[in-house]
């Protein structure tokens, strides 16, 4: 039998306040887990970049639009997931932040930050369209652990 | 802590201290309003002190580069001081750190300026 699974979800505006919202509930999650400040940290920009994306890049500010976070611990492992209600898009066709032409651009960061600061990251098209962010850090005793 | 920026002038640079979160909304906001009231007034040559910076995420990073294009698209320079650990870090990852003057003493950066 696997490990219970513990999860939060919740369904938010496109709404800027719903950026620092997401943000804030996803640090007392981590800090549940017990991850360090470094990680909370990492966790914390992650999920703020998600929600920047959806409610900027995918919903498009549209209020009526929503975004459904989901916050969980499943296993050793703490797993987010950011469902928007755009158009969806693939993750190979984000454009390299660090390559030559792009590095002065203003804007197209925050996928490159999520996979960076989280051990799993993924795009997944909705079930009913949108666009759905997945990604996962494993938790500080699993991250301890040799593989 | 939100966000704060004041402006003084050291040998004919100006400096700006800034302070609290750079993020999407007031933070990347005020930032934007204070380089472009900055360079309609005709200074171009500017530090930006980030000592007290706490948190910046890629709206923020995105400012930064902004600010760095519209000072240099006028003939002038715009550096950064007192980089936080979190704003270095972040800064390499995106390779922003090689595309910055980045300085760690205010004395140095304000002789470094032609």
């Amino acid at each position: 039998m696997g490990s219970p699974t513990n999860r939060i979800e919740v369904t938010l505006e496109s709404v800027l306040d719903s950026v620092d919202l997401a943000e804030d509930i996803s640090l007392r999650v981590a800090v549940a887990a017990g991850f360090d400040d470094d990680a909370r940290d990492r966790i914390g920009m992650s999920v703020r970049e998600g929600m920047i994306n959806a409610v900027t890049y995918g919903n498009r500010g549209a209020r009526e639009k929503k975004i459904f976070l989901s916050l969980g611990l499943d296993g050793n492992k703490m797993v987010i997931r950011i469902l928007d209600q755009g158009q969806g898009f693939r993750l190979e066709d984000v454009p390299d932040p660090l390559a030559e032409e792009n590095l002065l651009k203003t804007s197209g960061r925050g996928i490159f930050l999520m996979r960076a600061f989280m051990d799993e990251f993924e795009v997944r098209p909705g079930a009913q369209g949108g666009a759905e962010l997945v990604m996962a850090k494993r938790l500080p005793a699993a991250a301890a652990k040799p593989s | 802590m939100s966000f704060k920026a004041t402006a003084r002038e050291s040998s004919g640079i100006t400096v700006v201290d800034v302070s609290g979160r750079i993020t999407l909304g007031e933070g990347s906001t005020m930032l934007r309003e204070m380089m472009r009231d900055l360079l309609d007034k005709g200074h171009k040559k500017i530090v930006l002190n980030l000592g007290d910076v706490n948190y910046i995420d890629s709206s923020g990073i995105g400012e930064l580069v902004s600010g760095f294009s519209a000072v240099k698209g006028q003939g002038g320079e715009l550096k950064l001081l007192h980089l936080t650990k979190k704003v270095h870090d972040l800064l390499q990852i995106t390779k922003l750190y090689t595309v910055f003057d980045v300085h760690s003493d205010e004395a140095t950066v304000l002789n470094s300026f032609k």
